[in-house]
């Protein structure tokens, strides 16, 4: 899992069926120092995270196992909503 | 999911039984904002999407599990045609 910051949403109305209802965020990978590292990326939101929140996220096939039984085609899903993390 | 925007389509007679009826689009990335970037990719579309049409894509062993793509051989599907993308202010 990695650390990113939630930096916007995204709305698509005409989808796969299996992602109605998900939402989706804008994220920003971040390093452990806190700073942007990579391109912005469009995660699935299963924890109720927001805006301008650091959150970590799964990539790959797991990012569909928040939402079991559903089987979204997600590539990457928010997990957690961190509080703070130290060095 | 990565942001995209559709610039073209792709035809092959010849290919993989299990991609027979899928259709294929050449997908450019962007950025948030809907700048292009460098990248590109050819996706199985699985939502209808248009030219020009911006689209979210899913890459990677996650596009089978778009509508009709399980186990057949492709890495990007297009899942999504985004209506709006709204970024934080000051991003």
């Amino acid at each position: 899992m990695m650390l990113a910051r939630v930096i916007g949403t995204v709305v698509a109305t005409r989808k796969e069926e299996a992602l109605t209802g998900i939402k989706l965020l804008l994220i920003q990978p971040l390093s452990a120092e806190r700073q942007p590292a990579g391109k912005p990326l469009v995660a699935l939101d299963s924890v109720g995270a927001g805006v301008s929140e650091d959150v970590f996220y799964v990539r790959g096939r797991e990012a569909a196992f928040p939402f079991l039984p559903g089987e979204p085609p997600a590539d990457a899903a928010i997990v957690g909503i961190i509080d703070h993390w130290n060095l | 999911m990565i942001l995209g925007r559709v610039v073209g389509t792709v035809v092959a007679t010849r290919k993989d039984e299990r991609l027979v009826g899928t259709k294929l689009l050449l997908v450019r990335t962007t950025d948030p904002a809907g700048k292009d970037e460098s990248g590109y990719m050819v996706a199985v579309d699985t939502v209808d999407a248009g030219a020009h049409e911006r689209v979210l894509v899913v890459t990677g062993s996650s596009a089978r599990m778009a509508s009709g793509l399980k186990d057949t051989p492709v890495d990007a599907a297009i899942v999504g045609i985004i209506d709006t993308v709204d970024v934080e202010p000051g991003r």
